[in-house]
């Protein structure tokens, strides 16, 4: 840890060492500017600038959190991800994975903001309390918006990991009892960009970084402030599941003929159609699979509010607020549609038993 | 029999519309309710199920939205009886008459509501059931704009994604179409029962747009 700024970085020459090979490094290269739609040929760009980066600081921070985005982070395997941009980067502050403790480790955070203001990147993870003077969560003494105003206030930029420093997450999902927001509503009038999902696919991750390494800017984004390349197609259109959707083939159940066949699992719930994320094309754990590959309908985790507003996770639709938790659209049309029934046959039997009216009384 | 009078009520837009928007409905909702919840399983990758719903569903949606636009354009450009006007019960007497037209639906009163267009209390449901048109047309372009990103279907619903949670947009998209339905129901009935007592050809009055009156209806 330290202060590092100015160290150029023999990467080659480190990932050498560590047994990720010149040819590995370019697959790195050449997966990222895939992963940021970019032409193949930018592929050596990113390497070239790779090569002359210097490593910018890193400050992870982490509140009302699960540690999951730091897992995603770290969960990369060969040739690893996370080696290449923890080699990339200096990490000089992460609770979870750094030596120091206590006192030490507030030095190393604070030191960063202190002498490298804005220079360095924050990453945060996890919401924000700021009920009760935002005393739900604390680290050193101090609040976590006190530390992320101060932290993210002074960097160059921000990166929110995760559903919950996006837009609260599960901590804010109703009833939020410790108002938690996310790092747009904590902090204002910073450079700030969102990787929401539970957790945040690290590829995403390392691609916002290797995009402001190699083109001195951070990637596009959306009116989220989520980086397009990332978060700018729906699952819905790349799903390798899309042709049983079309067909009509869909899952009824878990384990019918359906689900073993792998067919469409919109019927069973998927917030696929809803929700923006490249999960099906970059997928997870170095694309080894993904959530609708292995057989489970999407959560809409990417998605505003995906707790309140994506559940019940296995229904298409929501449940209808003020008519009891159970009730569904259906049921509600169902019996709509029975009153209805119900009115007509009432007043045909009390209009045949009145009899019509005289034409002499209308003419009244 | 008193001596009646033929008026020619309903203007060819008026009728056509109509019709349009019955067939939208029905094919709209068929087609909705089978996106919502798919009723028929494939049995083949060949067939194309949800494929074909989705097209004719959004077809029917372009062919509605048509509809409506014709219709609005006719309450400004048709006769008194198509006006926007009938729609809002402002005067005393259209108050009146809306109070009169809910006693005698519930059977309270036996004076039926003349009227030689809409009565006050059918104007206002029109109001009501346009009002609804309208939001399931901007909520299924907001749906549909999810897929087709482009400054018209931005324009047509698109807006509405950032007013409302998609999932909220779904919701009510899907329970308008029950009261739609619901509304649907209750017209043929309610249009039935005043043709029975004031045998005027109101059943009949929307295919050739005459309707015969007594001349209470100026009453």
């Amino acid at each position: 840890m330290g202060h590092r700024e100015n160290d150029h970085i023999d990467i080659v020459g480190r990932l050498l060492k560590r047994g990720v090979s010149r040819r590995d490094f370019m697959k790195f290269c050449t997966a990222m500017a895939a992963t940021l739609a970019l032409p193949a040929g930018f592929a050596t760009k990113i390497a070239e600038a790779l090569e002359k980066a210097r490593k910018p600081s890193l400050v992870w921070l982490e509140f009302q959190d699960c540690a999951g985005d730091t897992e995603s982070f770290l969960r990369a395997n060969k040739p690893t991800v996370a080696e290449i941009v923890l080699d990339v980067l200096s990490v000089d502050y992460h609770e979870t994975i750094m030596a120091p403790a206590g006192k030490q480790a507030e030095k190393s955070r604070d030191d960063v903001v202190k002498h490298q203001k804005g220079k360095y990147i924050a990453v945060v993870e996890g919401s924000i309390p700021t009920k009760d003077g935002g005393i739900y969560c604390c680290i050193g003494g101090r609040s976590a918006l006190d530390i992320v105003r101060e932290v993210c206030g002074n960097a160059l930029a921000t990166i929110a990991v995760g559903a919950c420093a996006w837009d609260g997450g599960w901590p804010a999902a109703d009833p939020n009892p410790t108002g938690a927001v996310g790092v747009k509503d904590a902090v204002r009038g910073i450079t700030l960009i969102n990787l929401p999902g539970c957790p945040m696919n690290v590829e995403n991750l390392t691609a916002t970084i290797v995009h402001y390494l190699t083109f001195g800017t951070f990637p596009a984004t959306d009116s989220h402030g989520r980086p397009l390349f990332a978060y700018g197609e729906r699952i819905h259109d790349h799903c390798e599941r899309r042709a049983h959707f079309d067909a009509g083939q869909f899952v009824r159940q878990w384990g019918d003929e359906g689900h073993r066949k792998g067919w469409c699992l919109y019927e069973m719930g998927c917030k696929g159609p809803e929700t923006y994320k490249n999960c099906p094309v970059i997928r997870w754990n170095e694309g080894t699979n993904w959530p609708v590959g292995s057989g489970h309908g999407c959560i809409g985790c990417a998605a505003p509010r995906f707790w309140d507003t994506m559940t019940p996770f296995y229904k298409r639709l929501p449940k209808v607020p003020g008519f009891g938790i159970e009730s569904t659209a259906d049921k509600i049309g169902a019996g709509l549609a029975a009153v209805t029934a119900a009115g007509i046959a009432v007043h045909g039997i009390a209009r045949a038993v009145k009899g019509k009216p005289k034409e002499k009384e209308t003419t009244e | 029999m008193n001596q009646r009078l033929r008026v020619y009520a309903w203007e060819f837009p008026v009728r056509f519309t109509h019709w349009i928007n019955v067939l939208c409905i029905l094919t709209l909702s068929v087609t909705g309710f089978y996106i919502g919840a798919p009723f028929i399983h494939a049995y083949s990758s060949k067939q194309y199920i949800m494929g074909w719903m989705r097209f004719i569903h959004f077809t029917a949606a372009y062919v509605f939205l048509m509809s409506v636009i014709i219709r609005l354009y006719w309450a400004f450009a048709g006769n008194r009886y198509a006006s926007w006007k009938i729609w809002f019960p402002f005067s005393s007497d259209r108050w009146r008459d809306l109070v009169n037209a809910v006693k005698f639906y519930l059977l309270i009163s036996r004076k039926p509501p003349y009227a030689v267009g809409h009565t006050a209390l059918a104007g206002l449901t029109y109001l009501i059931v346009f009002l609804l048109f309208i939001f399931e047309i901007v909520s299924g372009f907001a749906l549909y704009s999810q897929a087709h990103s482009g400054a018209l279907w931005t324009l047509l619903g698109g807006w509405l994604l950032g007013i409302m949670h998609v999932q909220t947009i779904r919701l009510f998209h899907h329970l308008v179409m029950y009261v739609l339905l619901v509304f649907a129901v209750l017209h043929v009935y309610i249009a039935w029962h005043l043709d029975t007592v004031e045998k005027n050809g109101l059943m009949g009055s929307i295919f050739g747009g005459y309707k015969f009156v007594t001349g209470k209806e100026w009453e």
